[in-house]
């Protein structure tokens, strides 16, 4: 091979990698913060892009893109730019876990996307593939590009998503590619090696993108979008959005579909061993369900746009690494798509990861300093959880730089919080999907209070406006004035009044009941109890909806309030990583290792690491407690 | 630090005194709840480190007559509040009155705990901090040692069982809420509450016989002993009559032995019945003497019956032989047939409260040897490992959690509150019951939910 003559690219203080969901996010914050950013991509075409399916939010993910928002980030501002219809999924359960989830036109949320990142002042975006980073001293120095720009920084945030080591597998066939024809990312891959890092493989899939005219739709179920559409963005509360929205179709697999499967299985790369990627449970192909379910005579199949400006379809539910022929054979089995025109076969894309534990919550690496890491090389999956990565390690590389604290949510603070803890505490066996199940403070961590969660956060470091930030507040004020008013208004048990809290479908009081109290009912909302309090002013949706949330699960919010307050004892417990957990007398020879291996930042951390026993944890805390007792003595 | 904490920090069973203590925040409060003065003044702090004359109390019922001290932070162990009640000796009072401070609000230290919070509180110098962690360590693995040990196979697996349920409740839910659009059949609240009525009676179930002793594994090692025939099958299923917490049959340790769970007011007895042995006309001579001895030896009580029907043999001169000095209750049996014995020649080897007349055809007698080991545990005679007396408590502690979550539960389900909300109780449920067997994963429910759902929109 010849040597590559270098250049100097450029200086900034940091260069990010990789221009997707977690990329844009981490460059956009540095860059916020005041901090001259460079970020390269393999493409430009390629930034942000949707590559699997065109939704933004859902369960839990939701959540993630109003944390994302209310801490300044660009998710939640770029998809109300560029979504073609809008659901608020589980409205018929708690407001815990109410999550938006619109269909986004992925060439709009893209070039979107793109002017943002041409438009920000710190900002260089730039075409070109990173091939090696310079490391000295354990600390990064900078980036190497293949056409031999040097570009010297003081941070480095890595995002490669599926670029990285990327194959691509469609039957027998396989090749070398990164997701949806682009180029992958290979020699960084090997150069990362070279430095010692241990890459292993994980695996994921996309179904086929068909032809709109193809379809018949008649019997079909149509699914349209909300009558009233809720942004996103807390900045955009209250505007109107009245475009027509775009509907989705349900259909169904057939026995005939599965037959096929079954047929060829012996075809599919998953089944023959091939891949070695672990791919994830809650996002099987469709071969992994016909396998694992076979007792099911039809699944689901959603058919989605990909946006407005182009007539292929999405058809969620149908992923798929059996070979095309095969691919085009099952689809037409599918009720609808008899005469299906494919324009994009589906594959299964198989890429490298990291694993996750020798990170800090910060996302910086443990042993090499300013080198953070985001997305999917984390063991994570979807836009979202890349996008939350993205936003806190490019927030971290500028708290460095600046000499400042890492900043780190904790499980109790937000989902954010939940997914990073979880990743570099566990680790993860397969590509890692947030959900709500997974955040124990759940009935805390809404997606209406994200705001009023960490808005004053964002602003303290710099990537909320003053404007937005005072909003939050009075936001905060006119909640809890109106929470006082309610209480305030009392009312007693006559007869005219039991009436009428018969009339709006509820039971008789026997003592004076505030208004308060009373919305604390299943049966009596915020507004059905207007008629005992007819001088309310009319307030803002989104206040009426905080106030009628705190008072109907105040019970259960205290509840968890006070298991919040247990666990952040823990949290605040904060152990050295430097600290040598050979050294401390009692500790089981498990936890010595475990702990020695994950360098927990706090004694709770501690705890949630598998094979570190309560004991153990007990052990800590006296020796803890011994240090700060000697500290003391030593200072006197 | 401030969750309040409490255990009987003497060992169970002994004459004199036990003593409950307890420490935090909220300790002081907790033992005004349940503790009625006799001169029904205020307690404040004037009567900091005195010693009160009072009763233990649960809604209007005295529990005890006790001594209780009110002791002040920080001059206290653990520089903390701290209340110590001085009740009776013996497993009873100290385990009723544990129980109710749990009732209200204290929650069971973990072992070692005092000790610990002394010391992060700064009573304990510095040099002492190796100790305290051997102290937590070893009392730490020695309470889990006992637990497992003491976890009857039964109960573990009833306790499994119901955690199945449980666990299937939550994954419904978690699957409804993560994964609305899947085709999965959304969880109803009547499926719900038919499930959380089945979770709450067999908690319930299990929390009737523990208060029996059902959950602990090991009790009073108790032989009884006599020749064939003398009626030692007949007091066997006499006693196990009445006392249905019977658990199960265990094979014994040695073959000829068998052994039977049984418990009497919350005594837990383990009877080895000697009765296994069937072929030999002559026991003692057949397991030889050394061997009887070694059995008798590990006894903590031995129940020895005669047949007064019939005259004493070598064979009854030798048994009186091994147990004269032992923990005994003596049983003359087969009162309604005519006496051949001597009953005076008993009395010259054992105390008069040690004999029983019965007849275990008629059922005479049987309470009597009830009462007569009554008072031999509560006297203090016989002892139990505290540790294990512990352990019965926080099983007891959890099933009770447990209950009170399912119950809750079941109140949100019938008025229809959402499934988000009413699923943190459900989660505390199956975490209390995983206390108790040692596990609560949280990874268990993704796993229920992908291999039995099929999840992939």
């Amino acid at each position: 091979m010849i040597e590559t003559k270098t250049y100097l690219g450029g200086k900034y203080n940091v260069v990010v990698i990789g221009a997707g969901h977690a990329g844009v996010e981490a460059a956009l914050a540095s860059s916020r913060m005041g901090l001259k950013t460079l970020i390269l991509t393999i493409s430009l075409d390629g930034i942000v892009a949707l590559s699997c399916n065109p939704n933004i939010g859902g369960t839990g993910k939701g959540h993630l893109v109003r944390e994302i928002d209310a801490l300044g980030g660009e998710m939640a501002l770029n998809i109300d730019k560029s979504f073609i219809q809008s659901r608020m999924l589980n409205l018929s359960k708690g407001p815990a876990v109410h999550s938006l989830r619109v269909q986004a036109d992925k060439k709009m949320y893209h070039t979107e996307m793109k002017k943002i990142l041409e438009d920000e002042p710190n900002l260089t975006l730039r075409q070109g593939e990173a091939i090696d980073i310079i490391v000295e001293n354990d600390t990064v120095k900078g980036v190497v590009t293949r056409n031999g720009a040097i570009y010297e920084t003081e941070a480095v945030v890595i995002a490669t998503g599926t670029y990285l080591g990327g194959r691509v597998y469609i039957g027998e066939v396989n090749y070398q590619s990164g997701p949806d024809g682009m180029f992958p990312s290979l020699l960084l891959s090997d150069s990362l090696k070279e430095k010692g890092f241990k890459l292993r493989r994980m695996k994921t899939g996309t179904p086929a993108r068909v032809h709109k005219d193809s379809i018949d739709y008649s019997g079909m179920e149509i699914q349209p979008g909300d009558e009233e559409v809720i942004p996103f963005s807390f900045l955009n509360m209250g505007k109107k959005f009245d475009f027509e929205q775009v509907p989705c179709y349900l259909t169904y697999t057939t026995e005939e579909t599965h037959d096929i499967i079954r047929q060829n299985l012996d075809r599919s790369p998953m089944f023959s061993g091939y891949i070695e990627g672990v791919g994830p449970r809650y996002c099987p192909s469709i071969e992994d369900k016909v396998v694992r379910f076979a007792e099911r005579d039809k699944h689901q199949v959603f058919i989605e746009p990909e946006g407005l400006s182009t007539k292929e379809m999405y058809v969620q539910g149908v992923s798929s690494s059996l070979p095309e022929e095969v691919q085009i054979d099952l689809y037409k089995k599918i009720k609808g798509l008899e005469n299906v025109q494919f324009m994009r076969t589906a594959y299964a894309i198989e890429y490298d990861s990291i694993n996750p534990t020798m990170l800090k919550l910060s996302l910086e690496h443990k042993d090499i300093s300013n080198l953070f890491f985001a997305g999917q090389i984390n063991g994570s999956s979807g836009y979202e959880e890349a996008a939350a990565q993205g936003l806190i390690a490019g927030i971290n590389a500028a708290q460095n730089i600046r000499g400042k604290e890492p900043f780190i949510l904790d499980r109790s603070e937000a989902y954010i919080g939940v997914l990073i803890d979880d990743l570099v505490t566990k680790g993860t066996d397969e590509p890692y999907r947030m959900m709500t199940s997974r955040a124990e403070y759940r009935l805390t961590l809404r997606q209406d209070n994200a705001d009023l969660r960490l808005t004053k956060i964002g602003y303290e470091l710099g990537l909320v406006t003053e404007d937005r930030y005072r909003k939050t507040i009075e936001k905060e004020e006119l909640i809890q004035r109106e929470l006082e008013r309610l209480q305030k208004i009392i009312i007693n048990p006559t007869q005219k009044n039991n009436s009428i809290l018969e009339e709006i479908g509820s039971t008789e009081i026997r003592n004076a009941t505030s208004v308060h109290d009373l919305i604390k009912r299943p049966e009596i909302s915020y507004e059905s109890i207007s008629v005992f309090d007819p001088e309310r002013d009319i307030l803002l949706k989104e206040i009426r909806l905080q106030v009628e949330t705190q008072i109907k699960y105040e019970g259960y919010i205290k509840k968890q309030m006070q298991q919040i307050e247990q666990f952040k004892k823990l949290e605040n417990k904060k152990l050295d990583v430097e600290f040598d957990y050979s050294k401390v007398r009692g500790l089981s020879t498990e936890a010595t290792q475990k702990l020695s291996a994950i360098k927990p930042d706090s004694v709770g951390q501690a705890s949630r690491i598998s094979g570190v026993t309560p004991a153990d944890i007990n052990v800590l805390l006296i020796h803890l407690e011994q240090r700060r007792r000697n500290g003391e003595n030593n200072e006197r | 630090m401030s969750e309040t904490i409490a255990a009987i920090s003497t060992a169970v069973g002994e004459a004199g005194i036990g003593i409950v203590r307890m420490s935090g925040r909220e300790s002081l409060q907790i033992a005004k709840k349940v503790f009625s003065r006799s001169n029904d003044q205020e307690i404040d702090k004037k009567d900091n480190k005195r010693l009160l004359y009072g009763h233990i109390v649960e809604a209007d019922t005295i529990i005890d007559e006790v001594l209780v001290a009110f002791m002040y932070e920080p001059y206290t162990y653990t520089r903390e509040n701290m209340v110590e009640i001085y009740c009776h000796g013996g497993i009873i009072p100290v385990k009723k009155t544990l129980e109710l401070l749990l009732k209200n609000g204290a929650r069971l230290a973990q072992p070692g705990e005092f000790t610990k919070r002394a010391f992060l509180n700064g009573r304990l110098d510095l040099s002492q901090a190796e100790a305290v962690i051997d102290i937590i360590k070893s009392k730490t693995e020695k309470s889990y040692d006992v637990s497992l040990n003491q976890l009857h196979g039964s109960l573990s697996r009833e306790v499994e069982e119901i955690r199945k349920i449980l666990l299937g409740m939550i994954a419904h839910i978690e699957v409804s809420i993560d994964f609305p659009e899947d085709d999965i059949e959304e969880v109803t609240y009547d499926e719900l509450i038919i499930d959380g009525n089945q979770v709450k009676e067999r908690i319930n179930k299990l929390l009737a016989t523990s208060g029996r002793g059902k959950i602990l594994r090991d009790g009073l090692n108790t032989v009884i002993l006599g020749k064939p025939n003398v009626g030692k099958s007949s007091l066997l299923n006499a006693v196990l009559r009445e006392n249905r917490a019977i658990v199960t049959d265990v094979p014994g340790t040695t073959r000829d032995i068998i052994e039977e769970y049984v418990n009497i007011d919350g005594i837990p007895l383990k009877i080895m019945d000697t009765a296994g042995i069937r072929q030999t006309e002559d026991m003692v001579e057949k397991i030889g003497v050394d061997r009887a001895k070694e059995t008798l030896e590990k006894a903590d009580l031995i129940i020895a019956i005669f047949d007064i029907s019939r005259s004493l043999s070598e064979d009854d001169h030798h048994i009186i032989e091994l147990i004269k000095d032992k923990k005994t209750i003596v049983l003359l049996n087969k009162t309604d047939l005519p006496n051949e014995y001597d009953e005076e020649l008993f009395r010259e080897y054992f105390d008069a409260s040690q004999i029983i007349s019965t007849s275990m055809i008629r059922g005479v007698g049987i309470d009597e040897l009830e009462n007569a080991i009554r008072a031999m545990f509560y006297g203090g005679d016989i002892q139990l490992d505290s540790e294990m007396i512990i352990t019965n408590i926080r099983h007891k502690n959890q099933l009770e959690r447990s209950m009170e979550n399912i119950g809750s539960v079941l109140e949100d389900l019938g008025r229809e509150i959402p499934l988000d909300c009413l699923e943190v109780d459900l989660r505390s449920c199956w975490e209390n019951l995983g206390e108790i067997t040692g596990d609560s994963i949280n990874e268990d429910i993704l796993d229920k939910i992908f291999s039995e759902f099929c999840i992939g929109k």
